[in-house]
């Protein structure tokens, strides 16, 4: 065990520090001015760009800029938003409210998707089954603003069901449109995800077993059948974060909620090319500890995983 | 149950002969059928199926739509746009009604889907080159060689292609057209791809048919070209198919954030911009170039689910 998350630890370091050197190759190496370019169409103040050439060090060597930015990052100084306001503090405040939200999102996501891909796959080629796959397949293809607008419009103008935006402190009942959504991106991946495996679990030897010692069909589903189909959907679920912090920002961006990804959103919108660059390297940065924690829990459940090479 | 009446003297059991069994039938050789392969099975189990035929007509229609857009509408979308029209509803000749700068919806719908496709086809052809070199050689040769190009597909995945090109789109904003935006996507979106095949490679590298041409003598690579390959690009296909619905939705969503194609560029993702303003007064500028982009999407998800339904032995005894 102890091997394992060693190895596992020392295979996240070139990763981490490959990820991190392209997100600063990509804006930092390219030929002219990287602070002017980042602003695209817009003209910074000229001390916003002598405080930014300071910050990332534009006079030395790219390589020894790459490591003062990666010292930063290390000690927590991702540097200074618009307003003055350090990054870090901004991520701060702004985290629980986004977690708040992915929190919810996975529920709803977990709960539907699961019960409906349960019920899927042990109706295979029914109605269900049927009606299941082509909403799926539609939700799929809806782009997550597309939802999102939709949502906007028929449950919280027309229906008046739900605000449209999330109120000051972003109480639980303002989050639940966003995080229903949210959760739509995942949704019927998990349906599918949870239909197949429940498939390939219903034909394994010890469901039949169960059935054949007398097991009561209530009692094989849940015990037998669905908790050996979930290992699966748990890992999409990690391997899928980073679609969900993408969802995150647009949703929040669209319904105003005070999180980590409207702040990236509204970076983008204003093409504040600095902040934004710091906020996806933070993303990227937590979507590879989840990676990295979720593999680790894997190799506790799974003895497979712990003792293979 | 006959027990004895069959049995020779040197039997102490009932053996049936083998004609008697369903054994012939199973052993059996039709010599005169005609030979098949995956691809000849695929396509004869793809073409009774209704949602291949219904996605195949929509793709058609949206390349049509996307080759000639003249034959569907007179009306240019960004010229002869009149402030009076300003988000007003159908009239004579103008179908869907108009934008809040008074431009044709339905003309927009129609020219903006050249971009989208575009997109689609360019991400997809990158993902598809860089997913098979990457896959295949990493899968094929193993050693030092995989280590190194799995490392590095481990670090371009870890970096969600949409955050990628976010960032990509914010230092080029000035040079962004349907190449930049393509390249930033696909730059990206290719590691799924090459994990794949890799997969693939390693299960199909170690059959017979490998040894036998490497007894032959023939060439490493050659192996690779000729045998190994189009032994494993099946997922490949599957999943470019599924690519191209991404790479639509990926170009949809930059534009949406305001980092995707300029606005005086015809797209789908511009216009649902534009229009989220206007989601109280005139939710029909959003919903309709929203429609437009999720039936294409849908056709190609459609499309792909197909395919992979046909090629994967698994999904098909899941169905």
């Amino acid at each position: 065990m102890a091997g394992y998350i060693v190895r596992r630890l020392l295979q996240a370091i070139p990763v981490l520090l490959g990820t991190t050197f392209l997100i600063y190759f990509m804006v930092f190496a390219m030929p002219g001015d990287p602070i002017v370019a980042l602003f695209g169409d817009k003209t910074p103040p000229p001390q916003v760009i002598e405080q930014l050439r300071a910050r990332y060090h534009l006079d030395q060597p790219f390589i020894v800029q790459y490591f003062i930015f990666l010292g930063n990052i290390f000690r927590g100084d991702l540097g200074v938003s618009f307003s003055g306001q350090p990054v870090s503090e901004i991520l701060a405040a702004t985290f629980p409210v986004t977690l708040r939200l992915a929190a919810l999102a996975v529920f709803f996501e977990m709960v539907a998707g699961v019960t409906i891909g349960l019920i899927s796959g042990l109706r295979k080629g029914g109605i269900f089954d049927a009606s299941a796959l082509v909403v799926s397949l539609i939700l799929i293809s809806l782009p997550i603003f597309v939802v999102a607008f939709v949502a906007q419009f028929v449950l919280g103008i027309q229906l008046g069901w739900f605000r449209t935006t999330v109120g000051q402190g972003a109480p639980i009942q303002d989050l639940i449109m966003p995080a229903i959504v949210l959760a739509t991106i995942s949704f019927a991946q998990i349906v599918r995800l949870t239909r197949a495996s429940v498939i390939d679990t219903e034909g394994q030897d010890f469901v039949r077993t169960a059935a054949s010692k007398g097991l009561p069909r209530t009692r094989i589903v849940p015990v037998h059948i669905l908790r050996n189909s979930l290992i699966p959907v748990v890992t999409y679920l990690a391997v899928d974060f980073g679609t969900l912090m993408v969802g995150a920002t647009v949703t929040e961006g669209i319904f105003n909620v005070p999180g980590v990804g409207r702040t990236l959103y509204q970076a983008i919108i204003r093409g504040e090319g600095p902040t934004v660059v710091s906020f996806v390297t933070v993303m990227v940065l937590i979507y590879l500890v989840v990676n990295l924690l979720v593999d680790l829990l894997y190799a506790v459940l799974d003895p497979r995983i712990r003792y293979a090479k | 149950m006959p027990s004895n009446t069959n049995t020779r003297p040197d039997q102490q059991h009932y053996v049936a002969p083998i004609e008697e069994t369903p054994l012939v039938a199973i052993d059996s050789v039709k010599a005169e059928g005609k030979p098949t392969n995956l691809w000849i099975d695929a396509w004869n189990d793809v073409r009774k199926r209704p949602m291949f035929w219904i996605s195949s007509v929509l793709i058609l229609l949206v390349v049509i739509v996307a080759l000639f857009p003249g034959w569907f509408t007179q009306t240019p979308p960004n010229n002869e746009c009149y402030l009076a029209n300003s988000n007003a509803g159908p009239t004579e000749g103008h179908p869907l009604g108009y934008t809040r700068q008074g431009c044709d919806i339905y003309s927009r719908i129609i020219h903006g889907t050249s971009t989208s496709l575009s997109v689609g086809i360019i991400v997809t052809s990158l993902v598809a080159v860089l997913g098979i070199l990457f896959g295949a050689f990493a899968g094929f040769y193993g050693g030092w060689l995989d280590a190194v190009l799995s490392r590095l597909g481990d670090i371009f995945f870890s970096i969600p292609y949409i955050l990628a090109a976010v960032v990509i789109m914010s230092v080029f904003s000035q040079y962004a057209n349907v190449w930049v935006i393509s390249l930033a996507i696909g730059i990206f979106a290719w590691p799924a791809t090459a994990r794949v095949l890799r997969a693939e490679i390693l299960r199909v590298k170690n059959s017979d048919f490998v040894m036998a041409s490497t007894a032959l003598g023939v060439s490493r690579f050659r192996i690779l070209l000729r045998h190994v390959l189009p032994n494993s690009i099946a997922p490949v296909i599957v999943i470019t198919t599924i690519s191209l619905a991404s790479a639509i939705v990926a170009e949809a969503t930059l534009s949406f954030l305001g980092v995707g194609l300029p606005s005086s560029t015809m797209s789908w993702g511009n216009d649902i911009s534009q229009a989220q303003t206007d989601l109280r007064t005139a939710p029909q500028t959003l919903i309709l170039p929203s429609i437009a982009l999720s039936v294409t999407v849908l056709s190609f998800i459609m499309l792909g689910e197909v395919v992979r339904d046909a090629l994967d032995p698994k999904a098909r005894a899941q169905r």
